[in-house]
Parts: C-alpha cells; sequence; structure tokens
C-alpha cells in the first residue's frame, strides 16, 4: 500500500527544486508571486492600480491636479482617514467594526482643545490626556464586546451616537474651539520639514528598509531555507527608493506664489504628518507581523475556536484590537483638528468614519476578518483622498456636495462588493 | 508489548445530570500502537475522548499516564502529559500558512522578542518529512489552499512537532476520498511507528480492521471489549457496537439489553 500511495503523491505534487538566483530565480519567484495572485491573495494590487489609474484619470481632466501645491494638499487631507484606517485595519482583522472611531477621535481632539485652550494646560499633556481618553474608551468598548458579549456593531453605534452629544457638550455654544496658532499641534498638518532634513530622513528610511530586507534573506539562507532572490530585494528598493525621491523632490518646489526677493516666506518640504505616517505605519507594521501577538490577531480573526484551543486567549486580543482603533482614532482626530486650526463641535462626525473604512477595505483589508495588513489603510487612504481631491475640483455648482456624498458612497460599496467576491473565490 | 500502557483508564464514570454517559470504563492505549476506539452514535466515544483531553473532568475513576496516576483537571494539563487531539473540524486557522498554524499559540521567538519564522519554518519541515510528507510543496502555502488530506496531514503533523506521546484522531478520513483516505492512513501508521500511542476514534470499519493493533468498543456507555484486532473479525467488531457483544465477547445478556443508562 505504501510504494502505491507514494505514486500518487508523487503524481500528485512534482518535489521542484527552485534555482537560488539569477533571472531563472527572478522568473520562479515571478511565478509563485502569480499563483498566490491567482488563488485570491491579491494584495495591494487593487488599491495600487486604482490608485494609479484615479490620478491619471484626474490628472488629465484637471491641469493642477499633480502640481506640488495640491499634492501637499492631498498628503495632509490623507493624513487622518490613514491614521484612522491602520487602527480599524486591527478590528476588522478580527471581523468586528468599530462605527463610533470617527466621533471617538473628535471627542479627543476636543478634550485636548478644551485643555488647551479653556484651562491653559500645555500642549503635550492636553495630547496625552486626549490620547489616553481614546486607550479607556477603547478599552471600554472592547470589554463590552468580549466579556459582556454585545455585538460590536451595536456597542460602537452606541457610542457613535453619545460621543458626538458629548463632544457638543465639551465645546458648547461657541461651535468650535479655535487652536492658539503657533501651537505645535498646528504645526503638524501646516508646517514643513526642512528639506536637507527630507531627503536625510528619505535615505534613512531606504537604507534601513533595504537592510531588514538583506538581513531577511541571509538570516534564512544560513538556516537552509528557499529565499526571495537578491534581484527581486534590489528591485523592490530601487521601487521604494524611487517613489521617494519623486515625492520628496516634488515636495521641495516652492508652493507659495506670493514669494518673492524681499518676502523669502516659502512653502517648500513636505509636511511633518508624513513622518508621524511613517513612524506609524512601521510600528504597526512590525507589531502585525513579526510579534507573537500580531500572529494571534491573525488567528483569533482566522479561526476564533481554533485559537482558543491553541491557548490564545481570544478576549485579551479583542479588547486589544479596539483600544489600538481607539488609540488610533485619537491621534487621528488630532490631526484632523491640526489640519482645521480647530476643533468644531461635529468633529469626528459625517463622513469621517465611513472614509476611514473605506480606505481599509479599498486597500484590500476584509470586512469578514483574517485578511488585511497595515500597507492598505496607506494605500486606500490615499486613494479616498484622491477621490475626494479630484471631484471637488471637477463638480462644481449647487449640488457638488451632494454628488460628492454619492460617489464616495458608490466606491465604498464598490471595494466592500470586491471584498466578498474575492472572498467567495477564496473559499471556493 | 508488556511493558507499561502509555494511557490505562480504570473504572471511568461520567454523568451529565441524570445522564449517565459512561460507567465504568476501562481502556489502555500502547506506545507504538494504533488503538481504535469505536461505537455507534452516542455510545460516549466523544465523551471518552474530551475526558482524556482534560475538557470534561472524570466523576470517577483512573486516568493513569505510564504507570502514573494523574488529574487532569484541564486541557492544559492534558496537553502537558503530552496528549494531543486532532479534532475532526481540525481547529486549522485557513488565513494563516501551514508553519503558522503548526505553532499557533507556541510560537518561537528570537532574544528580541520579534517571531523566529526561520527556526519555526525548518521545525515544521523536518516534522513533515519525519512523516515523509511528500504532499505538501511549501510550508508557507496557506491552509485556505490546501486539500483535506493535507491539511489532516497538517493537523497531525502538529503533533509530531510537539513529541505528543498520546495523539487522539477523530474521524480523521471521514470527508477525505479514497486515495487521500491511503494517504492519511498511512500517515497514523508512520506516527505509531515512532512511538506515539496513537487512538483513532473512527465509524469506518475498514480504516479500522486496517491500521488498528487494538480495538475498544463503546456500547451505551461501556466499554463492551478492547482485544487485539488479530483475534477478532469484522463482523464481530459490528456486532459488539450494536448489540454491545458477540459469541463471548462482551457485555453479559443483562449489561447489553440497554439498561445501561
Amino acid at each position: 500500500m505504501s510504494a502505491k500511495t507514494d505514486e500518487i503523491v508523487e503524481q500528485d505534487e512534482p518535489e521542484v527544486l527552485e534555482p537560488v538566483e539569477g533571472l531563472a530565480a527572478l522568473g520562479a519567484y515571478t511565478r509563485g508571486y502569480l499563483a498566490r495572485v491567482r488563488g485570491g491573495e491579491l494584495g495591494s494590487i487593487p488599491a495600487l492600480v486604482g490608485l494609479i489609474v484615479i490620478t491619471l484619470v484626474f490628472a488629465v481632466l484637471h491641469q493642477g491636479f499633480v502640481s506640488a501645491y495640491n499634492i501637499e494638499a492631498l498628503v495632509i487631507q490623507a493624513a487622518p482617514i490613514i491614521v484612522m484606517a491602520m487602527g480599524l485595519v486591527f478590528v476588522l482583522l478580527l471581523g468586528e467594526i468599530d462605527l463610533s472611531a470617527g466621533t471617538t477621535g473628535g471627542l479627543c481632539s476636543a478634550i485636548m482643545a478644551v485643555l488647551l485652550v479653556r484651562h491653559g494646560a500645555s500642549w503635550w499633556l492636553a495630547l496625552v490626556v486626549g490620547l489616553i481618553a481614546g486607550v479607556i474608551i477603547g478599552f471600554g468598548m472592547g470589554w463590552l464586546r468580549a466579556r459582556v458579549g454585545i455585538p460590536s456593531f451595536v456597542i460602537t453605534l452606541a457610542t457613535f451616537l453619545a460621543f458626538q452629544g458629548v463632544t457638543l457638550i465639551l465645546i458648547g455654544g461657541q461651535g468650535s474651539v479655535i487652536l492658539p496658532s503657533g501651537s505645535p499641534l498646528i504645526e503638524l498638518e501646516n508646517s514643513f520639514l526642512p528639506l536637507w532634513l527630507g531627503w536625510t530622513l528619505l535615505v534613512l528610511f531606504v537604507v534601513g528598509y533595504a537592510a531588514v530586507k538583506v538581513n531577511d534573506a541571509l538570516g534564512r539562507r544560513r538556516a537552509g531555507l528557499s529565499r526571495a532572490p537578491f534581484t527581486v530585494i534590489a528591485a523592490k528598493v530601487v521601487a521604494l527608493a524611487a517613489i521617494g525621491v519623486a515625492f520628496t523632490y516634488e515636495m521641495g518646489v516652492n508652493r507659495n506664489l506670493s514669494t518673492n526677493a524681499f518676502l523669502s516666506n516659502k512653502a517648500q518640504g513636505m509636511p511633518w504628518v508624513v513622518v508621524l505616517l511613517v513612524i506609524l505605519y512601521t510600528i504597526w507594521h512590525f507589531v502585525l507581523s513579526r510579534t507573537r501577538y500580531g500572529q494571534h490577531v491573525y488567528a483569533v480573526g482566522g479561526n476564533e475556536e481554533a485559537s482558543r484551543r491553541a491557548g490564545v486567549v481570544v478576549a485579551r486580543i479583542r479588547i486589544s484590537v479596539f483600544v489600538i482603533c481607539s488609540g488610533m482614532a485619537a491621534v487621528s482626530g488630532m490631526i484632523a483638528a491640526s489640519l482645521l486650526q480647530s476643533v468644531q463641535s461635529n468633529a469626528g462626525a459625517g463622513n469621517t468614519l465611513l472614509l476611514a473604512v473605506g480606505a481599509a477595505v479599498i486597500g484590500g483589508t476584509s470586512l469578514f476578518g483574517g485578511h488585511g495588513l497595515v500597507i492598505d489603510a496607506v494605500l486606500g487612504g490615499l486613494v479616498v483622498a484622491v477621490v475626494i481631491n479630484g471631484m471637488s475640483d471637477l463638480i462644481q455648482g449647487a449640488n457638488s456636495a451632494g454628488y460628492e456624498w454619492v460617489v464616495t458612497g458608490a466606491v465604498l460599496l464598490l471595494a466592500a462588493g470586491f471584498d466578498a467576491v474575492v472572498r467567495r473565490a477564496r473559499a471556493g | 508489548m508488556t511493558t507499561v500502557p502509555m494511557l490505562e483508564l480504570r473504572g471511568i464514570e461520567k454523568s451529565f445530570g441524570p445522564v449517565h454517559v459512561l460507567s465504568s470504563v476501562n481502556f489502555t492505549a500502547n506506545a507504538g500502537e494504533v488503538t481504535a476506539l469505536v461505537g455507534d452514535n452516542g455510545a460516549g466515544k466523544s465523551t471518552l475522548v474530551k475526558c482524556i483531553g482534560g475538557i470534561y473532568r472524570v466523576d470517577a475513576g483512573e486516568l493513569i499516564f505510564e504507570g502514573t496516576p494523574r488529574s487532569v483537571r484541564g486541557p492544559r494539563d492534558a496537553a502537558l502529559l503530552g496528549v494531543e487531539i486532532v479534532y475532526q473540524d481540525l481547529s486549522l486557522a485557513e488565513n494563516l500558512d501551514i508553519v503558522q498554524n503548526m505553532f499557533l499559540g507556541r510560537e518561537e521567538i528570537t532574544w528580541l522578542r520579534t517571531l523566529d519564522k526561520n527556526s519555526m519554518e525548518k521545525l515544521a519541515q523536518q516534522a513533515l518529512a519525519s512523516l515523509s510528507v511528500r504532499t505538501v510543496r511549501s510550508v508557507r502555502q496557506l491552509v485556505a489552499s490546501l486539500s483535506g488530506g493535507q491539511r489532516q496531514t497538517v493537523a497531525i503533523a502538529k503533533s509530531v512537532l510537539w513529541k505528543s506521546k498520546i495523539v487522539i484522531l477523530d474521524e480523521p478520513t471521514a470527508s477525505l476520498g479514497v486515495a487521500q483516505t491511503e494517504q492519511v492512513l498511512d500517515l497514523v501508521r508512520r506516527l505509531a511507528r515512532q512511538g506515539v500511542a496513537v487512538i483513532l476514534v473512527s465509524h469506518n470499519m475498514n480504516d479500522v480492521m486496517k491500521v488498528a493493533d487494538s480495538i475498544g468498543v463503546l456500547f451505551l456507555g461501556r466499554m463492551a471489549a478492547q482485544v487485539r484486532r488479530e483475534e477478532i473479525t469484522q463482523t464481530q467488531v459490528v456486532e459488539l457496537i450494536t448489540a454491545g457483544r458477540s459469541g463471548d465477547l462482551g457485555l453479559s445478556p443483562a449489561e447489553s439489553s440497554g439498561a445501561a443508562a
């Protein structure tokens, strides 16, 4: 019987010795990648293709779309969406939802603004208190979900409404709290890195990325495991460097039209918020991909029962993702406050949350749990920002705001539908 | 095999409220052997398995591991004693790859407290190789892309990786085709050859007669008989399952009349 079985086995899957380096290896690597894509692991491809296509469309339709001024506007508009989406990725990975991320962000930024402006707290104290508020909110909602067992949809719908009320009460009759000019909180979205610092950080980032990738490959070679060919690593590093250089160069262009020989109020360099985005991305990507905790988040999202049997404390993981989500929502709310230089009494309400959920889903994070990456939030957030920014140029007239809402809703529905279809393909 | 059995159950009793599910069950499983546990639906197979795995606590009776009576208060105790249960639904996360599934909950970490992916991948490969598994191309494949037989293979290989002493397989071939069933049965035998006491819970008489060294038959919560495979025919096993007795074997007429409950 044994010999017969082995025969069947060998027919099933012939053993392949894969070449390690050179063009043949590159070919093998590409084939493996394409096989995974066909198997339903699309990764970032749809978001990346979508981003390029719609950017080209808007660039053709509207002259100034890819100007340095507009790119900067895009980035600072996308920043709060991206940060909130990063937090939502964790919640979505467990197949949960946080409908209140928007209003949580609004509430935390309101707490920060009120402390800063009305109680004379220092900016960093106000910031820290706002962040702690976010963490506590997340813990509370996570506890209600994990220990009490209320569906996250209901908990967060309730807090979505309630936090809107709390923000309204905090801000009071004036309708908004204006942040003091010159505060570092405003500078985040409204002032720029010196050019030399931008280039230095870019070099550090690219070199760091290359070092990590090469170190991984060398580690796998030492362990005698198959690894990505160096040609692939080199290609990725070059691609990253090219995008980085293009962006840094574009951001180095002076965007202030009133600059002249007498006034040197130049607007050049990348916004500080870009540095924050890169740091947050690096931290969360590291947590999800290289720590035991991240592994358990994916496992609970994929098969909760299996994780429990394997000894994972499922409730702790569940609470933690809500804490991360609300904490990131607080950061997002503060970035939004920095962008507006004020906190409105309706901060974080309206479509704030929908845009962030849309960003995560467009980026490739599944609403059904188990599949998602932090990069999804970045790419999806950029797509959403491009759509909004591009439309506001294209659609003019009395009803323009109405059309923008309709298009944004349609894009979100499209992304969610795509997610559902891909999921079915994966299962089948 | 006159050595001490890897696992010996003596007089196991278990009730859920008024329902007496197991009454004075005796059962042994030897290292290096496949011990089949058969019985009709409701005979108490799952309950017995869960008692061994620590999910249920026995009301009375002894669980003797390698000659020493132990108290099993929960799944952790059972795991520490080297018991691994491969459930019918396999307990695999489809969105993770083979290595991640095999190490779930017991990930290796480096001194920086990051995942030690390389050493985990190597250990996983070794575990699969020790079972002569050639059906799996890459251990970095997602479980979602694996066939039923391959999944069963991964679940069984996990027990090799963790050096389990007692591996309980719950209906491992229930949902498999002919070729894959052969592969998995082959794997079961190789697992036993490594010195593991394999307990095979199955409905399939062909499988049981093919791989088991010893067969225990549960009938309405009682152990009708545990006999060596070569001393019994398939017809006798079926009789034991359905009537609780077969000739001299099995329960007394009074016990098998259904009065057990």
